[in-house]
Formats: structure tokens, sequence, C-alpha cells
């Protein structure tokens, strides 16, 4: 089965200052089948949304592939992709539903724009009718503005209006960050209904690893600009292979659970700004580092199939 | 006695568009060194009530009955002077969104040498010393060169470090800590509530977590307050809270907090929102509307507080 998304060492450096640079997304290559859920997740800093602005081709990559069903889309220019058949495939869900709506916008709107502007050129209001169906919003609620809408209500609205064109890949991120528990709940559910039914592909951005874990089917784990595990979802929360993913999956509160025993990460994480290409990225809060980390960088290796990891000792 | 004794709370905002009923009745009290967390969905009250026995609320807010004691002082009845004693020296708060919380054109030593000033009699001359002691207590790294940096030069976690820093530099007998790790990330959150915790202990220190995440709440706190829509819902031992909650919506708020073993199909929610705070037929329960054990009387009577077992209240016509 070809994919719907392949990244192939997909790079993004960011210029710093004259001579430095920003290693922002690193070497990353990674592929999404169809109807395949894909969780990413990672620390502040580590390149996640770089990572999405390059996927939805917002942001152009420093070198390496986007493949979008056999496509590579990654030379088209960010600033005319969207004049290009291949935006409305490719769309995003953003994560505080309350300021990625236009104050200005009544719920219509918001969902009538990209079908105004990238749509087939059919009659808008049936197609943002039946988007709004799709999320379970109310028709007589279209008409609201922003502030008349509860949370919930505003995120079913950021949904409606990114599968309004009925993109393959969905990418989604941090969309239950903003939201209370109760909220995040009923929106959970419909994701998890709306990929059965649509059969798009997700690319679920979060930093709620029970999140990910409930909705997809791999997961991706970045630290500092490159990914260091990745695999079946299952299998990376039961046995996970690199001391950064086990601290992540330790670091969740469960119910029930008790602090102590925690294995904490000490320090802060190197400086993303010219790293030494021999040094593990993880060095300097791994637990189990050796000498050989800072002179010889782990690469990324199947330890299963299916299921690879950058560390000496996985 | 207790340190904190909140009694009957009741308190109102005025605002343009009505008055908005934040708090009815509520109560709570925080012995001497324990940890209570207040947990409950946005809107539920949780902030307002901590600034309430603070006394830093918005000029809007318009307390109409109720008690707040702390360590035996009328919080509501002292003067300003006296609040600003009690305030940064016997309790103090940590916020929610460390960043925008500091002053962000002061060098975080600075901040930390201000709070020193204001509270304690330390000498001029070992101001430098104590802030950067401060500094090196919350385990930031290179603390001399910390005490130099601006808010923007430090990430979130070091900016929540020295949130506490500055929250415990006079050694308070109750630390009110507001979200204190929303933003940050799991494994930095870890820290900060293993520094936090750490840190109480060492000092005797009671705390109280306001939070909403009760999975995060039920690893620190020793009990456990459930509040909605300006109502104390439920209190109880954090063990027994999760055992066996005995009011609906604690229920239901456990019920759709995401586990490792739940999948998303076990995952319930809490069908309705909130009630608007400002209508003037509120229901005597608020969760009313929302609840699937409501009898016929809830709307009529007066909402009971019954007891269920040791320190286990709930307030409930028909308690699971």
């Amino acid at each position: 089965m070809s994919p719907v998304l392949e990244c192939v060492e997909l790079k993004k450096h960011f210029a710093v200052g004259r001579a430095s640079r920003l290693h922002a997304v690193d070497n990353v290559s990674f592929a999404i089948g169809a109807g395949e859920s894909v969780g990413l997740v990672g620390e502040s800093g580590c390149g996640k949304s770089t990572l999405v602005r390059l996927v939805t081709r917002m942001l152009d990559p420093s070198a390496g592939d986007i493949v979008y069903r056999g496509r590579n889309i990654g030379f088209i220019p960010a600033r005319v992709f969207a004049a290009t058949p291949f935006r409305p495939k490719i769309q995003m869900v953003f994560q505080d539903p309350s300021d990625s709506l236009n104050p200005r916008h009544t719920a219509f709107d918001a969902i009538a724009e990209p079908v105004r502007r990238l749509g087939n050129g059919k009659p808008v209001a049936p197609q943002v009718e039946q988007a709004a169906r799709k999320v379970g919003l109310p028709g007589e609620l279209l008409p609201r503005y922003p502030h008349q809408l509860s949370g919930g209500q505003k995120a079913r609205v950021g949904i409606a209006r990114a599968i309004a064109l009925e993109p393959d890949l969905l990418v989604l991120d941090e969309p239950t960050a903003a939201l209370d528990v109760s909220v995040q709940a009923t929106i959970l559910k419909l994701l998890a209904q709306l990929k059965r039914d649509l059969g798009m592909s997700y690319l679920f951005v979060s930093h709620d690893l029970n999140v990910v874990r409930m909705l997809c089917d791999r997961v991706i784990v970045m630290y500092l600009g490159r990914i260091v595990e990745q695999g079946p979802a299952q299998a990376i929360f039961d046995a996970p292979a690199h001391p950064y993913t086990r601290a992540l999956i330790q670091a969740i509160p469960s119910v029930g659970g008790r602090p102590e025993g925690r294995e904490l990460l000490p320090g802060e994480p190197r400086s993303p700004i010219d790293p030494d290409p021999r040094v593990c990225r993880f060095f300097g809060r791994c637990p189990k580092q050796v000498d050989r980390c800072q002179k010889e960088a782990p690469l990324l290796r199947e330890l299963r199939p299916g299921h690879f990891v950058a560390c000496h000792f996985a | 006695m207790s340190l904190l004794e909140v009694k009957d709370l009741t308190l109102e905002f005025r605002t343009r568009s009505g008055t908005v009923r934040a708090l009815e009745n509520v109560g709570l009290t925080v012995d001497k060194g324990e940890t209570v967390g207040i947990v409950g969905e946005s809107g539920s009250g949780k902030s307002v009530l901590s600034y309430a026995a603070m006394r830093i609320l918005d000029p809007a807010a318009r307390i109409t009955r109720g008690s707040v004691h702390f360590a035996g002082q009328d919080v509501l009845a002292a003067s300003e002077h006296d609040m600003q004693q009690v305030r940064g020296r016997e309790m103090a708060m940590i916020f929610q969104s460390p960043r925008t919380a500091l002053n962000p054109i002061r060098r975080a030593g600075r901040q930390i040498e201000d709070v020193l000033r204001v509270h304690t009699t330390t000498l001029r001359s070992d101001l430098r010393k104590r802030a950067i002691e401060a500094l090196a207590q919350v385990r930031i790294p290179d603390p001399e060169r910390r005490y130099q940096a601006y808010p923007f030069e430090l990430s979130g976690g070091q900016c929540q470090r020295v949130m506490i820093a500055l929250a415990l530099a006079c050694d308070p007998q109750l630390l009110i800590a507001d979200e204190p790790t929303t933003g940050l990330d799991v494994t930095t959150q870890a820290a900060v509530m293993a520094l936090v915790s750490e840190l109480a202990r060492a000092r005797g220190m009671a705390t109280v977590l306001i939070t909403h995440d009760l999975a995060l709440a039920s690893e620190y706190c020793d009990r456990i307050v459930v509040m909605h829509a300006g109502h104390v819902v439920e209190e109880a031992p954090t063990a027994e809270l999760f055992r066996a909650p005995r009011h609906p919506y604690t229920a239901r708020l456990i019920a759709s907090t995401p586990t490792p073993q739940k999948s998303v199909d076990g995952l319930s929610s809490i069908p309705g929102n909130l009630p608007d705070l400002r209508r003037a037929d509120l229901p005597s329960c608020r969760f009313l509307a929302r609840c699937e054990r409501a009898l016929e009387s809830c709307a009529s009577q007066a909402l009971p507080d019954v007891p269920v077992a040791a320190a286990h209240r709930v307030h409930c016509f028909n308690p699971l």
C-alpha cells in the first residue's frame, strides 16, 4: 500500500545570527499510510510544530522530500502551494479553537471560507451544512459568532472547516489542549468516528500521551529535531525502547499513581543551534549515557519490524 | 484549628451583563502541612476561591456572605496593610503561565530580592546571596548566571522555578498553586511538581493545588475538593474519592479522564454545559440540567451537605 504522505530526510534549518543555524528538523523520515493515524509527540522546542508546518506546506524545507501520493510537493514554494490542487487534500485543525477562528466571522463563514477559496465551484451552503452535520454541529448554530459558541462547539467548527474539502490527510495540532476533560472526551470520540467514516489519515500532534495512545496506530517521538523512536502505538507504550520515550511515558500522571520512584530528566535540552553531529541529542539528560554517546550519535535502526529507535542501548 | 478556613463563602461579580454568582456557600479547610486539591472544569470557581482566600479579588467582586480565616486571622476584615504583611510572607501563590506572571523587564534575581526586601529583614548586602540561594534551592542550573537573566531568556520550566523561588522566599505556611504546570511539558511538569511537593514536605508547608487534571491531583493531594459552577459538590480523601465517588459530577469527571487503560469508546463525556451563572433563577443544584440522577425535588430544596464517611462530604440530594 503506497503511503498518503512520505517525508524523506526532511530538514529545516533556520539562520541564527550570521554564521549559526538552528536545526529545528533534522533528517526526519516517516510515512503515513491511507487511513492511518500517526501520533507525533515530544516536548516544546523539539521541532513538532516546524515539522507540521513543513508537512502542511506552510514552510519550505531546507532539504529533503515531502511526497504526497507519489508526487514530490516539497519543491513547491509555500507561498504558491495554496494555488495547487494539493492544498485541499492536506488540511489542518489548529490548537486553540478560540484563537484560530476569526471573531468577526460566523461559524458558517468560517466553514465556508475554504470551500469558497479551494472548493469545486458547487454551491457552498450545502457543503457547509454537510460538514457541520458530520461534526455534530447543529445547523442553528451556524449563524453564530465565535463568542456565542462554547469551547466544544468552537472546536467542532475548527474540525468542520478542515474536513469540508474532504482531505486525505488531516493534521491536528493539539486539538484538545484548550478543552476541559468532559468536552475533550466528546471531541476525541468525534475524531475517532470521523476517521472511521471518512477514511482520512491523521497526523496527530499532542503532548498528552494518553490521548495519543487512544487515537493513534503509530507514534513518532521527537527530541531536538530528530526522531528518537517510531513504531506501533501499543509497542511504544508497552515497551518504550528509548530512554526519552520511557521518561515521557513515566511522567504522565495517572489516577492512583504515585510520583515517587519516577525517573526525572535532569537539566535542560541541549542547544539546537549548530549541534555537534557526533553527540547524541539526548546526551546530558539521559540516565543511560556513557562516553560513547558523545563520540558517536546513535542512528535510527529497526529494533523489530516497524519499530525504530535511535539509541545505543535499545 | 485549621490553617485556612473558608466558610459559606458567597461571592458575586457585578458586570454590565448582569450579576455573575461565581461562588455560593463554598467551604474549604486546609490544615497545616497538608496538600489539598481543588479540581473542576474552567468556570467552576477554583481560581476565584483561591483569590478570595488571599483577598486579591477583582474590584468587581463582592463577598455577600461567609468568612475566610487564615491562621486565626479574619482575612475579610483585616486592613489592607495587614494583608500585605500576610501575602507573600505567610501565604504565597504561584500562577499559571509563569512567563506572564513574572515582570518581563526585571532580572529574575532582582524579582526575588524585591520579595526579600519587602517581607524580610535581610540586610541589603546579603540580598544577592539570598536570591542566588533561592534560585539554587529550586534547582535552577548555574544560579549565579540565571540571577542575571530576564524571563524571556529562560525556558517555561525555568520561569516556573523562578516563580516557585519567589513564592517560597519567605517560607510561607501556605502555598496556593493555581494550575502551576498547565502549558509545561509532561517531563517538566513532573519535575516542577516533584520540586513543589518536596519543598512543601521539607518545610511543613500546606499546599492548595488548583488543577483541571484529576490524575495530577490524585498523585499529589491528600484530599480533593471538587467544584462545579461555583459550588463545592464533593470533598474526600484522594483514594476514597476515586474509589467511591458519590456525586454524579465527580463520577462523570473521573469517567471522562483518559487513562492508559481506557479506549476512546470507554471514555464518557458530560452532557451539557455549565449553567449561565448570571441567571436569576439558578436552581439550588447547579448540576441539575446535566445530571442523569436528578429527582423532581432537586430543583426546589436547598442543597444538602451530606457527610458520607470520615472527611467525605457530598452536596447532592441523590448521591451515588
